[in-house]
């Protein structure tokens, strides 16, 4: 399959209003409780009206996997999620700081590093994106949203030419 | 028991001392959240006759039932104390992530009391609290505080809630505010200020459970559902400002401070206005899902630069109540009021009725500091927010609000002073809306729409808004009281047309969440509970009959035009539906609350205390 980059939890900064009902449903989806510190997404709100939510991009050559010293990352063959292995993960945090997106979590409970593993486990996929009520989120590659903007501006552009005639 | 961790945590600033207070099921069940438990703890923390700026007012913050969770437009918190404005119960809500904070802190409440020597930043991180030197933060904008206080505490996770200067300097309508939402009415700033709380900045890291999170994300993705429907489409496309036309059109636009009723510029202050030319993007509180609160920026002009998120009544207040009729003034005053932590509405009025004085030579020029202080003035009404926020010059007086302000001037001013127990009146001119009317007249924390809610009838036509008759009373009653479960659970009220059956649903998500049952009756009975225990504050206070009444301007001054032309509330109108209100509730003739209801509600540890004995029939026509 030629597929540029892997599928992954994209959100829409014009859509986001900021609610964090993505921690919400994250945090309560992996620890059946509600605490957006457990959250494997989180939202940034630079004030008043700069907000998105980042969660793990899955990058293709992924930095939290080459730091982590004890090769307890590994990447999901069936959907390029970064794997965590709780066994060999000792919560040193090099995974955190490879981060440039600030994805990973540190539970300070389990003591393991924690990565979005996009919801391969629920029936329905990523809770986040089924409680964004703004469908801000969504699951795609960048390949496919560069695909969707192309047909979005082609399709405004004639609307607004046959709406001028 | 679920969501809640039953424990309210007291802090006296004035020696530094804390103490937690465990609270049962039983008492949780029966003031909920929000306003409910904040009125209780009010209640029980203030002594009669306290002085609202003295150390012995509290300050009580409560917490939503759902803060935290993802039932939608649940994350919000109550704040009550004796109101400096009123002197009556000053309960206020604010959507936040700061509720959510302070319950991950473990708390369900939080009472200051006291008063700090020195400023102060109170720092809740976790069960520890600890007290911070404020001085750097003095004259700080409400906004730049919360970060500067992230920054400096290191942790971009800290929620604030903060006071800028109209609470610093006591100005008697100031504001809390968290993450640009506000505890907004009745001046809970000025109370923190009077305490010498710069901020209140809390850190938790306890995870919130409830009885069944299944249930909860199945009842949440229903209102997601619901909440993008038909019922919020005017909150979630034009946000509040929708309103304007449509108040126009009534003829019930506040304009010039009241004084008339349609707006020459309606169009160019309008919501869709605002939409097409303004409207940046809309914004959401913590876990809502409609998102209402639309931020306007100004991108040219002599406004460029200012930016906010314009609601219904801050526009009103600052636009067409002071003959502004262009849009970048109003977002620039508003933010202004925000920034500074002053009640937008409030100011609003007080500024237009100082408009009012100054043409009607009441106020001279030199008594306003040299200001021209015209309607439409909008340079002038910005310079006199910032002297109002400071008490300088003429701010001094209008800091105290029109209640006192007019009575300090006399002249006749007292009669169009927007006020009602104090608390300026919100945007509707309710000589065109008489269930209204009567409703702002009972209110207890004076004149407010979000608690009366009687504005739908009038609004919506269920009953001839420009009449008063009797069985209003029971209508103000059931809308009050619906209110009221709102502000105890709390909920955002915009979600009231989303739900199936509101009391069985609503009802069955608290128990969901709580995992303490509760039936729709038990929830019907905790908004009466609430009326009467806020009812209960007041009757403490000293209220008496003659304070549930409207300005003059309601009462005696016809409309000058619009549908409603010519038409006011005679004060035998406002007398016999506010009779009929006080013969709905089953109190008796003067207002006050027979022991057999306070008994009735679960209130019998106060009935000695508020009750009257024999019930009089309350009369019917004076």
């Amino acid at each position: 399959m030629a597929q540029i980059g892997y599928q992954h939890i994209i959100c829409d900064p014009t859509k986001c209003i900021g609610c964090r009902m993505c921690e919400y449903a994250c945090s309560a989806t992996k620890t059946n409780a509600f605490d957006p510190n457990l959250s494997r997404i989180r939202v940034v709100r630079i004030e008043p009206i700069t907000m998105t939510a980042i969660s793990c991009r899955l990058c293709a050559d992924a930095p939290c996997i080459i730091a982590c010293p004890r090769d307890a990352l590994t990447r999901s063959e069936e959907n390029g999620a970064i794997l965590v292995d709780e066994d060999k993960c000792d919560g040193c945090g090099w995974c955190v700081e490879a981060c440039d997106f600030g994805a990973v979590v540190l539970n300070p409970v389990t003591r393991n590093a924690e990565i979005c593993n996009l919801c391969v486990d629920q029936e329905e996929g990523p809770q986040c994106v089924r409680f964004c009520p703004k469908e801000a989120l969504s699951l795609a590659t960048p390949e496919v949203l560069r695909q969707q903007a192309r047909r979005e501006v082609v399709a405004r552009l004639f609307e607004e030419l046959l709406n001028e005639k | 028991m679920y969501s809640y961790t039953g424990k309210i945590l007291h802090i006296d600033v004035t020696n530094q001392k804390t103490h937690v207070q465990e609270v049962s099921a039983d008492w949780l069940k029966k003031y909920v959240g929000g306003v409910g438990m904040a009125t209780r703890l009010a209640y029980d923390n203030i002594p009669a006759g306290s002085d609202p700026l003295g150390p012995d007012n509290a300050l009580c913050f409560a917490c939503s039932v759902f803060a935290g969770t993802t039932m939608p437009v649940g994350t919000k918190h109550g704040v009550a104390s004796k109101s400096p404005l009123t002197g009556f119960i000053g309960d206020s809500l604010s959507g936040s992530h700061f509720s959510e904070m302070f319950r991950h802190a473990g708390w369900d409440g939080m009472v200051f009391k006291g008063q700090s020597p020195n400023w102060v930043v109170v720092f809740i991180d976790d069960d520890q609290v600890q007290f911070l030197d404020a001085t750097r933060f003095l004259g700080m904008g409400t906004t730049e505080t919360q970060q500067a206080i992230r920054e400096w505490l290191g942790d971009e996770n800290i929620r604030v809630s903060s006071i800028g200067s109209g609470g610093e300097n006591l100005v008697r309508y100031a504001t809390i505010d968290n993450d640009g939402r506000q505890v907004g009415r009745t001046g809970n700033g000025t109370v923190m200020g009077s305490k010498r709380i710069k901020a209140i900045a809390v850190r938790g890291t306890h995870p919130i459970t409830v009885a069944d999170p299944q249930a909860l994300m199945a009842e949440t993705l229903k209102l997601i559902k619901t909440s993008q429907g038909p019922s919020t489409q005017k909150y979630r496309v034009l946000g509040t400002p929708t309103n304007v036309l449509n108040m126009n059109k009534m003829g019930t636009l506040p304009t010039r401070n009241f004084s008339e009723t349609v707006f020459e510029h309606a169009e160019e202050v309008s919501g869709e206005y605002m939409h097409d030319h303004y409207t940046q993007k809309a914004v959401g509180c913590s876990g809502c899902s409609i998102a209402c609160e639309q931020w306007a920026a100004v991108k040219e002009g002599k406004y460029k630069g200012a930016i906010a998120g314009l609601d219904y009544e801050s526009l009103f207040a600052l636009g067409p109540n002071c003959g502004i009729g262009e849009l970048p003034p109003i977002i620039y005053l508003s933010r202004l009021c925000d920034d500074l932590g002053i009640d937008t509405m409030s100011t609003g009025v007080v500024v237009s009725w100082a408009m009012e004085c100054y043409e009607r030579g009441i106020l001279s020029k030199e008594e306003c500091d040299g200001l021209e202080l015209n309607f439409g003035n909008d340079e002038a009404a910005g310079v006199l927010i910032e002297k109002i926020a400071k008490r300088e010059g003429i701010g001094a007086l209008l800091a105290e609000g029109t209640k006192r302000a007019s009575a300090q001037v006399g002249k006749g001013s007292e009669h169009f002073a927007m006020q009602s127990k104090g608390l300026e009146m919100p945007g509707y001119d309710v000589r065109g809306m008489k269930t209204f009317a009567a409703g702002l007249a009972v209110g207890t924390r004076g004149s407010c729409h979000n608690r009366s809610l009687a504005y739908e009838l009038d609004v919506k036509g269920t009953v001839d808004r420009f009449k008063a008759e009797p069985g209003r009373g029971k209508l103000m009653k059931e809308k009050e009281e619906f209110a009221a479960v709102f502000d105890a659970m709390v909920l955002c009220k915009f979600l009231r047309n989303c739900f199936d059956d509101f009391w069985k649903d609503a009802s069955r998500i608290y128990t969901i969440t709580t995992g303490i049952e509760m039936t729709p009756e038990e929830l019907e009975q905790l908004g009466e509970r609430v009326c009467n225990l806020k009812k209960a504050f007041n009757i403490r206070e000293g209220w008496t009959k003659a304070d549930d009444w409207l300005p003059g301007r309601v009462l005696g001054d016809p409309m000058p035009s619009g549908p409603g032309k010519g038409i006011f509330v005679t004060p035998e109108e406002l007398r016999m539906m506010i009779d009929d209100y006080y013969a709905a509730r089953g109190w008796t003739s003067d207002g006050l609350i027979p022991r057999s209801k306070l008994v009735e509600l679960g209130l019998e540890d106060i009935a000695d205390e508020i009750g009257v004995d024999e019930p009089k029939p309350a009369a019917k026509e004076a």
